[in-house]
């Protein structure tokens, strides 16, 4: 027998989950260290730079995204308990949420339907396919949401995952900017736009600015994606009528 | 052995929010139906016991994190993202930022009409 070389060490580790997992926390450590650093700027999202640099590490190294994911599952699964965990916060603006609660409602739905046309109809304008532009329709809502629905409306559902992060990314980095410039300085109506067009990562955006953007952000996304589910077939078969007709 | 009880309660919700998303055949996915039912025990009971309070801390504070291992699943798409780049960027980037000024605006202007002009440190501010 050999001397295991550096070979054999890699492919032990590449067959492993401990690889996938352990890089995912150390591009996030780094990245978050760099978030830090530029005193919390929007523009080094540490989503978008732990990405990058993850990106860039399995292209090196010819990892595919499987055996990548391997160990990022486990990083994956907790969105699941802390989307539940999500009530806590909300609970605690309870009082705020009820004085509210009617154009909390309003604002919803008028986002919701908002974020779906606009982007079926600028998909459209700039020559997107239909399959782009279906994929693109769910795209404000949390993935799982938004894969089922862009599937039921002729959409690629992994493709529409990966629109969701794209989206939920460029809406927590320009989202604190937007909103100083359209001069809204409420964190509860902050944190409904947030929830509303960029879902979880917007959310988690929000929670870095203050709880009770966290909260509301949270709760918009979760009604958002009840509503999305609900309006968003019915809106693609209205604006499809009326492109037909 | 506090976080672990909050921990375990957590992934119960979204055990019974899975389960009966698929039941019912309702078009949400399980946590978020999980994270409703948490909200209306939490209101039933009238406070967060503090295991609960705990964990959902740690899993928020660093809620980032969980959306890295999807993030990097853009690198199985970048063929079909590079052939559509043009409309699905500007489509993308556009809208988000229409909806997002839109609902800001909109929940402004609403809440204002129904409650009275919001101020960031008015009642019920952490």
């Amino acid at each position: 027998m050999t001397e295991p070389g550096l070979k054999d060490i890699w492919v032990y580790l590449s067959a492993s989950p401990l690889l996938g997992l352990t890089m995912t926390l150390v591009a996030y450590g780094l990245a978050y260290r760099l978030y830090l650093r530029t005193r919390s700027n929007p523009l080094a999202n540490p989503v978008v730079t732990s990405v990058a640099l993850l990106i860039a590490a399995l292209l090196v190294t010819g990892t595919t995204y499987d055996e990548y994911f391997e160990g990022g599952q486990f990083v994956h699964f907790l969105l699941g308990p802390a989307t539940v965990a999500l009530a806590v916060p909300l609970y605690q603006q309870f009082s705020r949420l009820r004085q509210l609660w009617l154009p909390i409602t309003l604002s919803l739905v008028c986002g919701v339907v908002i974020a779906a046309a606009s982007s079926i109809g600028l998909a459209w304008l700039l020559g997107g396919s239909p399959e782009i532009q279906m994929s693109l329709a769910p795209k404000s809502a949390t993935a799982p949401v938004a894969m089922g629905i862009a599937e039921k409306i002729g959409g690629l559902p992994s493709l529409t995952a990966v629109l969701v992060v794209i989206t939920g990314i460029t809406g927590a980095v320009l989202g604190t900017k937007l909103f100083e410039w359209i001069g809204v300085k409420d964190d509860t109506a902050r944190g409904i736009a947030m929830g509303v067009a960029a879902h979880g990562i917007g959310t988690a955006r929000a929670f870095q600015v203050s709880p009770r953007m966290g909260a509301f952000s949270g709760l918009a996304m979760a009604l958002s994606a009840f509503a999305t589910a609900l309006v968003v077939p019915w809106l693609v078969d209205m604006m499809q009528g009326l492109a037909g007709g | 052995m506090n976080f672990l009880n909050g921990i375990t309660l957590l992934l119960v919700y979204q055990l019974v929010g899975e389960v009966a998303v698929r039941l019912a055949g309702l078009p949400i996915p399980g946590p978020v139906l999980g994270m409703v039912m948490l909200f209306l025990t939490l209101l039933i009971r009238g406070r967060a016991p503090a295991a609960v309070d705990q964990a959902s801390s740690a899993l928020l504070s660093h809620l980032s994190l969980l959306f890295v291992p999807a993030g990097v699943g853009m690198m199985v798409h970048f063929g079909r993202i590079a052939e559509e780049w043009l409309p699905i960027t500007l489509a993308l980037l556009l809208s988000t930022i229409i909806t997002m000024v839109a609902t800001a605006l909109i929940m402004q202007v609403t809440s204002r009409w129904f409650a009275g002009p919001l101020e960031n440190g008015g009642p019920g501010d952490d």
